[in-house]
C-alpha cells in the first residue's frame, strides 16, 4: 500500500482514475440522487394527494377535535386538535420521562448484582436479565396490561390501604396532598431554620432547647398564616372515594400508564444492566488494585476509581437504550395509554390529515430524541477523561 | 478500495433503479384514465385499476378480521362474514369467481391510510359513511350494505338503563371511529363525564371491557350483538335500547378512480336488485330462458351493461351464482347471530334497501 502511494505522488494518473475526485464526484452523485428521489417522492406524494382531491394545510389544527382523552394535562372533546396532539406529546414525555428515571435505577442495580460476590444476588439478576431482554417489548407492554393490571380485582372490590389508598385493575388511587403543601412546607423550612441561625447568632447566651421551640413556633405560624389567609388547609388530603362506579379524587394512576411504564422499565431496565455490566467489567483489574494500594478503601476506590471509568463507556450506550425507550413508547396504543403516536393516529383518522399529522408527530420524536441525545453528550463530555 | 468503489456504484445504481420505477409508478398514477386494454372489450367504461386488478388477477380487500358475523377468520382460517361476502361479489364481478380476493385485515384507525394509499382496491369493514370522510379521506361510498345506529352494552350489574346514568363511567371505545366521537358529544350535550378507554382493535377493546376495566362499551349495534356472543359471560351483559346515531355502514373505495368506484357500487346493488326479483344463487341459472326482459337485461341476455362496465355480458349471474343476493348474505352470517332485518329489508317490506335500475 505504502509503495503504491508512493507511486501516485510521483505521477499523478489521469483525473478519472484519481481517487480523491473519483470519491468527491461520487458523494456529488449520490447527493443528487438523493435529491433526485426525495422530491420524486415528494412530487408523487402531491400527485397522489390532488389525484384523490386532498390537499395540504395545517389550518385544521383550530377545529374541534370531538373526541375524548383518558388521561394527562387538562382537556375536552371541545378543544381543538392541537391541545389534543399536545395532550398526547406530554404524555409521551411523561411516561419516557419516569421510564428513563425507574430503568436507570433498576439497570444499576441489575447490573451492579450481577457482578456481586453473593451468589443469590447474581442468580436472581442474571434471571430477570435474560428473561426480560429476550422478550418483544410489546408482548412485555401486553402481559403487564393484560394479565397483570386487568387481571386485579374490580374497582368496587381492589386492595385498598387504609381506605386511603385503593388498588384495582383502573390503576391506583391514591390520598393528594392540597398544591399548596409544597410551598407552605418550604416556607416553613426556611423560616423556622432561619429563625434558628439568627438565634444563634444574635443571643448564643439562650439555651439551646428554648432557640428550638421558637423557631418551631415560628414555623407553626407559617402554617397557620397560610390557612387563615388562603383560605384552605395545607394540610389537607384529597382522599379517592367510589362516587357511581369509579374512584374520584386523589391522585389517579391509570392501569394503562402502569402498564406501558412496567413493560418499558422491565425491557430497557435489563439492557441497561448489561451495559452497566460491560461497562464495569472493561476497568481494567489494575486500577482496582492500584486504588486499593494507595489506601482507598473498598467502597471508596469503588466510587471514586472505579465508577468514573466505568462511568466513560455506559454514558453514551445508555443515550441510545433512552431513544430506543421514548420510540418504544408509541407501543403504548396496544393498552391504550394516549401517548403521542395514538392521540396522533386518532387525529388523522377524524381529520384526514394523514401527511400533516404524521409529519408532526414524526417531527416531534426527532425534537424529544434530539433533546436527550444533547443532555446525554454534555453529561459524557463532564465525565471524560480530562486530558492534559 | 475497489470493493468501497463497487459499493458506491451498487448503491447508485440501486437508488436510479428505484427512482425510475417511481417515476413509472408516478406517471401511471397521473393518468386515471388509461387507454382501452388493446383486445379487450371495446366500450366507454376505462377503469385503470379494474385492468390493474385484472391485470394482477387479485382483488385486494380491505377487511375487519376481529368481528364474528361481519368479518372474522374462520377455524380453516378463512376469512367469512358479511362484510366480507361483498368482497367476493366484486371479486364475481371482474373475475367471475369469488375466490380471486386477497384479504387484508385492517384496523378502524388504518382504513384512512389504506384507503388513500391504494394499499387496497376497496374498503368492505363496518365504516360508517360520513361527509368529513367522504371528502376528507378522499373516498367514495358504495351502497349502504347495512343501516345501523351506535348503541352501548353495559354489565348488568351496573344499574345502568340509559346514558343519563353513565355519568363519572368508564367506556371502551375503538379508536378513530365515529363512535369516538359520537361517544363525547353524546356526553357533551348531557353534560356528563366520562373516562375513554380507547384501544384500536376489537378485541382489545372487548377484552378489557370483558374483564371490567370499564363500565360499558359503545359501538354500532351490529358489532355489539357480533361481540357479546364471544363474552365469557353474555348473561351478565346487556346491551341498551337507547341508539344515539345514524350508522350507514358500507364499502368505500378511493375517489382517484370513480369508475371502479362504480363498479363496485353496482356490484353491490346487482345483490340487492336480484333479491327484489326474487333471484337466490340456487334459481339463477333457471332464469337463462327467461322472457322477463328487465331480468333477462340484468343478467346479460340481452342490451350491454356488462360492457359499458367493462365487465363480462353474465357478471350478475356470476356474482348471484357465487354468494347469492343480498338476503342470501344476510340470512348467512347475520340471522345466527339473532340480528334482525329491520332497516335491512327490502323497501318493498318497509326497509330501506334499495336498487338503482338497472337499464
Amino acid at each position: 500500500m505504502t509503495s503504491l502511494r508512493d507511486h501516485h505522488d510521483q505521477t499523478r494518473p489521469p483525473f478519472w482514475r484519481d481517487e480523491r475526485i473519483i470519491r468527491i464526484v461520487l458523494q456529488a452523485l449520490f447527493l443528487v440522487a438523493v435529491a433526485v428521489g426525495l422530491s420524486i417522492l415528494y412530487r408523487n406524494m402531491v400527485i397522489g394527494l390532488a389525484k384523490a382531491g386532498l390537499d395540504l394545510g395545517f389550518d385544521f389544527l383550530k377545529n374541534s377535535a370531538n373526541f375524548g382523552i383518558s388521561e394527562g394535562i387538562p382537556y375536552t372533546p371541545a378543544d381543538s386538535y392541537f391541545k389534543a396532539f399536545i395532550v398526547g406529546l406530554v404524555n409521551t414525555i411523561w411516561v419516557s420521562v419516569v421510564s428513563i428515571v425507574l430503568s436507570t435505577i433498576m439497570g444499576f442495580a441489575l447490573g451492579v448484582a450481577r457482578l456481586s460476590s453473593n451468589w443469590l444476588a447474581r442468580q436472581l439478576a442474571s434471571g430477570l436479565t435474560e428473561i426480560f431482554r429476550n422478550i418483544p417489548v410489546l408482548l412485555i407492554i401486553i402481559y403487564w396490561y393484560q394479565a397483570v393490571f386487568l387481571g386485579l380485582p374490580q374497582v368496587e372490590s381492589g386492595f385498598s390501604l387504609f381506605n386511603m389508598a385503593y388498588f384495582s385493575q383502573r390503576g391506583l388511587a391514591y390520598p393528594q396532598p392540597d398544591v399548596i403543601l409544597l410551598p407552605t412546607l418550604v416556607l416553613m423550612v426556611l423560616v423556622g431554620w432561619g429563625s434558628w441561625k439568627l438565634l444563634q447568632r444574635w443571643r448564643p447566651d439562650l439555651n439551646e432547647r428554648w432557640a428550638g421551640v421558637i423557631s418551631l413556633v415560628g414555623a407553626l405560624l407559617v402554617a397557620g398564616l397560610v390557612w387563615a389567609f388562603s383560605g384552605r388547609d395545607p394540610f389537607a388530603l384529597d382522599v379517592p372515594k367510589m362516587v357511581g362506579f369509579n374512584l374520584q379524587g386523589g391522585g389517579q394512576i391509570s392501569a394503562e400508564f402502569l402498564g406501558i411504564l412496567l413493560g418499558l422499565v422491565a425491557y430497557t431496565g435489563t439492557y441497561i444492566a448489561e451495559i452497566v455490566r460491560g461497562g464495569f467489567q472493561a476497568v481494567p483489574k489494575g486500577q482496582r488494585e492500584a486504588a486499593r494500594s494507595i489506601g482507598l478503601s473498598e467502597m471508596n476506590a469503588f466510587r471514586l476509581v472505579i465508577a468514573p471509568i466505568a462511568l466513560r463507556s455506559i454514558i453514551p450506550s445508555l443515550n441510545t437504550q433512552y431513544q430506543t425507550l421514548i420510540k418504544n413508547s408509541s407501543l403504548a396504543t396496544a393498552v391504550g395509554y394516549p401517548d403521542l403516536f395514538g392521540v396522533g393516529s386518532i387525529i388523522v383518522n377524524q381529520s384526514g390529515k394523514t401527511v400533516e399529522v404524521f409529519t408532526m408527530i414524526m417531527l416531534s420524536y426527532l425534537a424529544l430524541n434530539l433533546l436527550v441525545s444533547l443532555g446525554m453528550n454534555w453529561l459524557n463530555e463532564r465525565v471524560k477523561l480530562v486530558e492534559r | 478500495m475497489r470493493s468501497t468503489l463497487l459499493a458506491w456504484v451498487t448503491g447508485i445504481g440501486l437508488v436510479l433503479l428505484l427512482n425510475s420505477l417511481i417515476v413509472a409508478c408516478s406517471t401511471e398514477s397521473t393518468t386515471p384514465t388509461g387507454s382501452p386494454q388493446a383486445g379487450g372489450t371495446p366500450g366507454p367504461a376505462r377503469s385503470t385499476l379494474l385492468s390493474t386488478i385484472q391485470g394482477r388477477g387479485q382483488l385486494i380487500c380491505g377487511v375487519n378480521d376481529q368481528l364474528p358475523g361481519f368479518g372474522n377468520v374462520d377455524a380453516a382460517g378463512k376469512y367469512t362474514g358479511f362484510d366480507v361476502d361483498f368482497c367476493r361479489a366484486v371479486s364475481a364481478a371482474v373475475f367471475g369467481e369469488p375466490d380471486k380476493v386477497e384479504f387484508v385485515p385492517v384496523k378502524s384507525a388504518n382504513r384512512q391510510t389504506a384507503i388513500q394509499s391504494g394499499e387496497v382496491d376497496m374498503m368492505s369493514r363496518n365504516t360508517t359513511w360520513t361527509l368529513t370522510r367522504d371528502f376528507e379521506w378522499g373516498a367514495i361510498f358504495a351502497p349502504t350494505t347495512y343501516h345501523d345506529g351506535q348503541g352501548f352494552m353495559v354489565k348488568t350489574a351496573r344499574n345502568i338503563d340509559s346514558i343519563e346514568k353513565m355519568d363519572g363511567a368508564s367506556i371502551c371505545v375503538l379508536s378513530g371511529t365515529t363512535t369516538e366521537l359520537n361517544l363525547a358529544d353524546a356526553f357533551r350535550a348531557r353534560n356528563l363525564k366520562f373516562t375513554p378507554v380507547v384501544f384500536d382493535n376489537d378485541d382489545a377493546t372487548y377484552a378489557a371491557y370483558d374483564q371490567g376495566r370499564c363500565d360499558v362499551v359503545t359501538s354500532d349495534q351490529s358489532s355489539l350483538i357480533s361481540r357479546k356472543s364471544t363474552l365469557k359471560a353474555p348473561n351478565e351483559s346487556a346491551i341498551l335500547d337507547q341508539v344515539i346515531s345514524k350508522e350507514p355502514l358500507g364499502p368505500l373505495v378511493s375517489q382517484s378512480d370513480p369508475v371502479w368506484a362504480d363498479i363496485v357500487r353496482w356490484t353491490i346493488d346487482s345483490l340487492i336488485y336480484a333479491e327484489e326479483r326474487g333471484i337466490t344463487s340456487q334459481n339463477v341459472s333457471t332464469f337463462a330462458s327467461t322472457q322477463d326482459p328487465d331480468i333477462k337485461r340484468f343478467l346479460g341476455g340481452e342490451g350491454n351493461l356488462g360492457q359499458l362496465m367493462g365487465l363480462a355480458p353474465d357478471w350478475t349471474a356470476k356474482v348471484i351464482a357465487s354468494v347469492g343476493n343480498y338476503g342470501e348474505i344476510f340470512d348467512r352470517h347475520l340471522k345466527p347471530l339473532g340480528v334482525e332485518r329491520g332497516l335491512n329489508d327490502l323497501y318493498t317490506k318497509g326497509g330501506l334497501m334499495y336498487s338503482i335500475p338497472f337499464r
